[in-house]
């Protein structure tokens, strides 16, 4: 892996995990492991809207 | 300590001094803005090398063997194991704002000097070790808020009053912060026009995440940020498009806008406008500031403001009034410490750290971030001509509104500018005037834009103009939908505790009625300060800035009576010496603003004056009528109301906190509510970069099955 495909890919890595996309990530991995159905992307998208609704994160000034 | 790091931190010590001494010895000559920029950064880098490696392991005892709430808890939700990198960039997402942003620029009356010393030195021995011993204490208590650690460490006198105070202070931010939407956006049709757009904007990438494309998070942003650019150029049109006459809105006008907005926007879905609100302005706030970084860098400008100016003694200064002991320190707030700040270290971020360790880099480095683009907020305002600086930020009671009554109250303060100088300053950036555009948004966005001009050149002035002001009005109001909500979810718990009904989140009465409560303090604080004949900013800015750094004040005495009850009395001066320099700076300030008999500082003189005046049947300028007399006089005794008021409240607290830290001590330590020890099974490193050991450590982890590779990169 040369200097530049390996920034492209951390790069990558990171706005996944900064944007919180790489979560869908990490579950669909969980479920392959444990040999459970995942959910729908949908489905499982909204059930991360719902925690949000009732997690208030505070941004500051 | 190795003899090549021995040399590497001698070299940056070195840096560092030869960066301060020019600083402190340059007077009238020509004097670059990186000076400035490279002072900050020494600085920073050894306090962060030393002094905060020393509050971690020395001073609170962080402890990787004991698991983190994130570790024991993880459930995917709010406690969730969080590469430290992310968390580092969460963090300083959620705390950085417009106030690191403003500050600065109304501080820069005083001249560049006491701004810098206060930005650096501030961050370095008070904001950035409050947020750090924060982050540490809540994370030891699985993420309990700064308001239940108050109740449960310190006391239910000090908890209830420390409740009060976060609520109220919560209003005044909102209401301040919003007032400089309204000062950036009056009279401004491309303004409006680019900011109006954001909301559509946001409506569509939340249609598009929710229905389209599920969870599409950066495609979607990159999306809106497109549209974003284009919203910010289309704004130069609008006089082609037949809108300019539509868009052209008063402040009051603005300020009705944007409390049925913030109403709207606090009782929809969050999935509609806040979250990808949210995601267009954390996405703008990194690119901005690395921009502005770059730009300063590329561009070097010189300094045109004084290093001190007369007003930081004489504390006669049109932008606010007072001395510059206490009210530079007042007035630069969250790029220096922020008490704000202490509620983002407790609660959220806590629930999401790896390791102990990392409290270091992300409580620390986070704040040490936050004061670098404080940093490069004075350095845009000091770069502007100071006549044009002192024409911007002074109220239009003072200026007249017009270029030649301007220059006139210009040249009485000691600078030059001639009228057209004004018109042609205000033709530059494609806006109708640019005096008296308090609120140090507009003053920001010119500095910015004079920077950008300079350092990638293309004659964009006016694109970088209203690019500034997009972005600042983006992320406050970003900050305003969020404030309302956490305020709304704060009414409903408190309420809820005698009236358990109220509290469920779900139920519309109450979410709508709470909603409603919330955006009608702001919005009339608001207007208050919109309607003000003295000028809103001078009059309601020396308030946020008091309430914030009372806000701090509690913070620290927490972090305070938290290290006595652990028996490490030896260790308070760590967050003392922050906690007394706030208390006395904020006290002081606070006094003067009830107390001093000087019209232009104390409240309540400036009510007695005016009533006296609207006995005898006076008007008294700036006012024009006895309508504007009667309003100074009533707002003057609300302002002064509530200064007296927060700074009760923290007294309350702290004398609440004395009693606790005299048990304390007499006892040799208290129990407190620390959760015990679990034994952690993670493997991660501490630091922005890890060690050949650690990252040793964290393959043969790896190797042995476990974790999605937290440690990895």
């Amino acid at each position: 892996m040369n200097g530049i495909t390996r920034i492209a890919r951390t790069l990558h890595w990171y706005v996944r995990q900064f944007t919180g996309e790489a979560k869908w990530d990490e579950y669909v991995a969980e479920c392959a492991t444990t040999g459970e159905r995942p959910m729908t992307r949908r489905e499982f998208e909204h059930r991360r809207d719902h925690q949000r609704e009732h997690s208030p994160r505070a941004q500051c000034c | 300590m190795t003899a090549r790091s021995m040399a590497i931190w001698g070299t940056v010590a070195v840096v560092g001094a030869v960066c301060w001494a020019v600083l402190a010895l340059s007077r009238g000559e020509e004097v670059s803005a990186l000076w400035i920029l490279f002072a900050a950064l020494a600085s920073y880098a050894i306090a962060y090398r030393f002094y905060a490696r020393f509050i971690a392991y020395r001073v609170l005892g962080v402890d990787d063997t004991r698991a983190t709430p994130a570790e024991r808890y993880d459930n995917g939700r709010d406690f969730d194991v969080t590469h430290r990198h992310v968390l580092f960039g969460h963090h300083f997402a959620a705390i950085a704002g417009a106030g690191p942003l403003v500050g600065p620029v109304l501080a820069a009356q005083m001249g560049y000097l006491p701004g810098t010393i206060w930005i650096i030195v501030g961050v370095i021995l008070a904001g950035a070790v409050q947020d750090m011993v924060v982050l540490f204490f809540s994370m030891r208590r699985d993420g309990k808020s700064l308001g239940q650690m108050v109740r449960e460490e310190i006391g239910v006198v000090g908890g209830i009053a420390a409740l009060i105070a976060v609520f109220a202070i919560m209003i005044i931010i909102l209401a301040v912060l919003a007032l400089v939407v309204v000062n950036a956006l009056a009279e401004s049709p491309w303004g409006v026009f680019s900011i109006g757009l954001t909301i559509p904007i946001a409506l569509f990438m939340g249609y598009y995440l929710r229905v389209l494309r599920p969870g599409r998070v950066s495609e979607v942003t990159a999306i809106g940020v497109g549209l974003l650019l284009l919203a910010i150029i289309g704004g130069g049109y609008v006089e082609q498009m037949g809108l300019e006459e539509a868009l052209t809105l008063s402040k009051e006008q603005l300020t009705l806008g944007l409390v049925l907005y913030g109403f709207i926007a606090s009782i929809l879905p969050v999935w509609m406008l806040l979250t990808p609100r949210d995601y267009l302005s954390t996405f703008m706030k990194i690119g901005v500031i690395v921009l502005l970084a770059v730009g300063l860098v590329l561009a070097a400008p010189v300094l045109q403001q004084e290093a001190v100016t007369d007003f930081a003694r004489e504390g006669t200064g049109p932008v606010f009034a007072g001395k510059l002991f206490p009210f530079v320190f007042i007035t630069i707030a969250c790029g220096a410490l922020s008490g704000f700040h202490a509620l983002i270290s407790s609660g959220t971020t806590p629930k999401m750290v790896a390791k102990e360790s990392q409290v270091r880099m992300i409580g620390y480095g986070g704040m040490l971030m936050e004061s670098f683009v404080a940093i490069s907020a004075l350095i845009a305002a000091s770069v502007i001509d100071p006549g044009l600086y002192f024409a911007m930020n002074s109220p239009a009671g003072a200026t007249g509104g017009d270029p030649t009554t301007a220059a006139e109250f210009i040249a009485g303060l000691g600078f030059t500018i001639t009228p057209d100088q004004l018109t042609a300053a205000a033709a530059a950036v494609e806006e109708q005037t640019l005096i008296s555009r308090t609120g140090g948004a507009p003053t920001l966005a010119f500095g910015m834009s004079q920077v950008f001009t300079e350092a990638f050149g293309g004659g964009l002035a006016a694109f970088w103009y209203h690019f500034a002001i997009m972005f600042e009005a983006l992320f406050i109001l970003t900050a305003v939908d969020a404030g309302t909500r956490v305020g709304r979810f704060m009414l409903q718990d408190t309420i809820g505790n005698v009236w358990p009904k109220y509290a469920d989140l779900s139920w519309k009465p109450a979410s709508w009625s709470a909603s409603a409560v919330v955006v009608g303090l702001w919005g009339y604080m608001l207007y208050v300060g919109v309607t003000d004949p003295l000028g809103g900013i001078n009059q309601l800015f020396p308030l946020f800035g008091i309430a914030n750094q009372l806000l701090a004040a509690i913070a620290l005495t927490l972090c305070v009576t938290l290290l006595i009850k652990h028996g490490k009395v030896k260790w308070v001066w760590v967050p003392g010496v922050g906690l007394a320099w706030d208390l006395i700076t904020t006290m002081t300030a606070s006094y003067q603003k009830v107390f001093s008999d000087n019209p232009a500082i104390g409240y309540f003189t400036q009510r007695e004056r005016y009533s006296d005046a609207l006995d005898a049947g006076e008007v008294l300028a700036p006012a024009t009528s006895t309508d504007q007399m009667e309003q100074v006089v009533f707002n003057s005794t609300l302002n002064g109301t509530l200064q007296a008021l927060f700074a009760l409240l923290v007294i309350v607290v702290v004398a609440n906190a004395f009693l606790i830290w005299v048990k304390a001590v007499r006892a040799g330590g208290l129990p407190t509510t620390e959760v015990p020890w679990h034994e952690s099974h993670l493997v991660a490193p501490s630091d922005f970069v890890a060690t050949p050991a650690e990252k040793e450590a964290v393959r043969e982890w790896e190797a042995a099955g476990h974790g999605p590779g937290y440690g990895g990169h």
